[in-house]
């Protein structure tokens, strides 16, 4: 659709700008403030320049953080993109089924992140969980306090459980809109199964999927309250992602500069990623005129 | 070629996998997703000794015993009410602001435009725990510590450019002549907004809300750190069973199952204006 060019449209922005504003902006100068300076207690700070930033490019602490978080967030949304598609293109499409799937399947997305941590810790326990009972009884020796593939695979598993239906749901809602007209000429031209997918369905969905993968990778990368229920980071550090080092930092040993420079950094990476990720969207988009 | 339903399945059905195969796809994975809720609800109707004791697939001694510490304390409801409070003053501030600024999106192109839709989604992007002292210090220094407004509006950081995103595409989908014609049968532009705009993207808005209310209700580190009495939310009232001695797993599972009977009772709702939402784009 054409936009009309009209400054005035400023005056119906106006209101979101001050109030993000209000709570982004003046926060983060706080974060900036801490960042460049050091302190030696009693409120008392003075300039530290980039000190923070270059000791924390160098240590290998928060270079092993950020190699977990990106494998994670990886795997897990290899796993629940195509995952939610399939699921998505599954789904009845009316009537009473269609509502109580997703009902149920909007479950866990309405689930606090604590609550969800403790569901999954009590399921892979193996003295109370169902989970981790029957794997014993199969004669599986599975321990997710104890063995970091194990503490892996059910953080991994919980965060499947998690969000997937949250892209099934959004894709759902991509495919709806497809008008059957669609369908009908595919059907005339004798498409296969995957070329409908391909041509009709993906396009038409595109716009939704880039919503859930943007909205996916965001959150499984400051993913914090799960694994932290769950394996509290452990065993060793294998579990440590970038938000739980962070507070162990910031607020187990209240260190304010080291915690702000991380911060930043932390949120300069996920802008980053985020927007070439919106970019190389938005040209598709465009290229293919949808 | 009918139009009736039967034959649209049929004809779909040609191409796409049979209907007895995604039955069971769906069907596997409803049972996915919904063991571990079992397993909570099981939980939350057996004795603290029961769970510690045997191992049963459903509750051996039935009891309700956890529930009734929940709706006893003071301490344990009022986190649900506290909860309840923020996130609809959320949810209200959110749809408020966002709603004008989502129109302009779609509709004008002014200058800055592109980057201050950039900016808004980076707010989204922005890590909960960078902003947790700030915040706090924030509010603190304004006095609004512990009350529910600023659990709501330190929320509004992450819901209103979702909000705004969400609405933005509802709003691309509606034809721009309609706006044309309202103007030129004399409508202003806020009645036209609310008589004429507002109910061709119900949909939208439904949805925006849902997801408002949803990541509000599940959050917990800001609204932790905002709330020590007044204000204090479910998912840190929560936390509390962790701290005291032991683990009381049959009330912290019961309250578990509470929280998720709003975000479904929610669910409903929303489900049917995104059918009323699907059937208007099916022409």
């Amino acid at each position: 659709m054409e936009k009309t060019v009209n400054q005035k449209a400023w005056f119906l922005v106006l209101p979101v700008l001050i109030l993000v504003g209000f709570s982004a902006v003046i926060p983060l100068m706080t974060v900036v403030n801490y960042s460049v300076q050091d302190t030696f207690g009693n409120n008392q700070f003075f300039w530290a320049g980039l000190e923070w930033f270059d000791e924390l490019l160098h240590s290998e602490r928060l270079h092993n953080a950020l190699g977990r978080q990106i494998t994670f967030s990886l795997i897990i949304l290899a796993i629940e993109v195509p995952l939610g598609i399939f699921i998505a293109l599954n789904m009845p499409k009316k009537g009473f089924w269609a509502s109580l799937v997703l009902v149920l399947m909007s479950l866990p997305l309405l689930i606090p992140y604590n609550v969800v941590g403790t569901i999954w810790q009590i399921f892979g326990r193996v003295d109370i969980g169902l989970l981790g009972y029957t794997l014993g009884k199969l004669g599986i020796s599975y321990n997710y306090s104890q063995d970091a593939v194990h503490a892996w695979l059910t953080v991994i598993v919980m965060d499947v459980w998690h969000w997937t239906s949250l892209v099934a749901l959004l894709s759902y809602a991509g495919l709806q809109s497809i008008p059957d007209a669609f369908y009908q000429a595919a059907k005339i031209d004798q498409a296969s199964r995957w070329k409908v997918f391909r041509y009709i369905e993906l396009p038409k969905m595109q716009g939704v999927l880039m919503i859930a993968i943007l909205l996916r990778f965001m959150d499984s990368f400051m993913i914090y309250t799960e694994p932290f229920v769950v394996t509290g980071g452990g065993p060793g550090n294998a579990t440590t992602f970038l938000s739980i080092d962070l507070v162990k930092m910031a607020l187990g040993q209240f260190d304010l500069g080291p915690a702000a420079a991380f911060s930043l950094m932390y949120f300069l990476v996920i802008l980053l990623i985020s927007w070439v990720f919106f970019t190389v969207m938005t040209n598709l988009d465009k290229r293919d005129g949808v | 070629m009918s139009d009736s339903p039967v034959n649209q399945t049929t004809s779909r059905g040609l191409s796409l996998p049979n209907i007895k195969g995604s039955v069971v796809i769906i069907t596997v994975y409803l049972v996915f997703l919904m063991l571990p809720i079992y397993w909570l609800i099981n939980m939350s109707l057996k004795s603290n000794t029961e769970i510690l004791s045997v191992f049963s697939l459903w509750p051996r001694d039935l009891t309700f015993a956890n529930y009734a510490v929940i709706f006893t304390d003071p301490s344990w409801y009022w986190g649900y009410i506290n909860s309840i409070i923020y996130v609809t003053m959320n949810t209200v501030i959110s749809l408020a602001v966002a709603l004008p600024a989502a129109y302009a999106f779609s509709r004008y192109s002014f200058i800055g435009d592109k980057h201050l839709f950039f900016w808004l989604l980076t707010n989204r992007m922005a890590p909960p725990a960078v902003f947790a002292l700030p915040f706090f210090q924030l509010y603190s220094s304004v006095g609004l510590f512990d009350t529910h407004i600023a659990i709501a509006l330190a929320h509004t950081l992450f819901n209103v450019p979702l909000a705004v995103w969400i609405l933005e595409g509802f709003m691309r989908g509606v034809p721009k002549e309609i706006d044309e014609t309202a103007y030129i049968d004399g409508y202003s532009f806020p009645k036209f907004f609310v008589k004429i705009f507002t109910p061709l993207i119900s949909s939208g808005i439904g949805v925006a809300a849902f997801f408002c209310f949803m990541f509000s209700w599940v959050e917990l580190l800001l609204s932790r750190t905002l709330a020590s009495v007044e204000a204090k939310s479910i998912a840190a009232t929560m936390t509390r069973t962790v701290s005291a001695s032991g683990l009381d797993w049959g009330v912290l599972a019961a309250a578990g199952v509470l929280t998720i009977i709003p975000g479904a009772l929610v669910i409903y709702f929303v489900r049917n204006h995104i059918a009323k939402g699907f059937a208007m784009g099916r022409v």
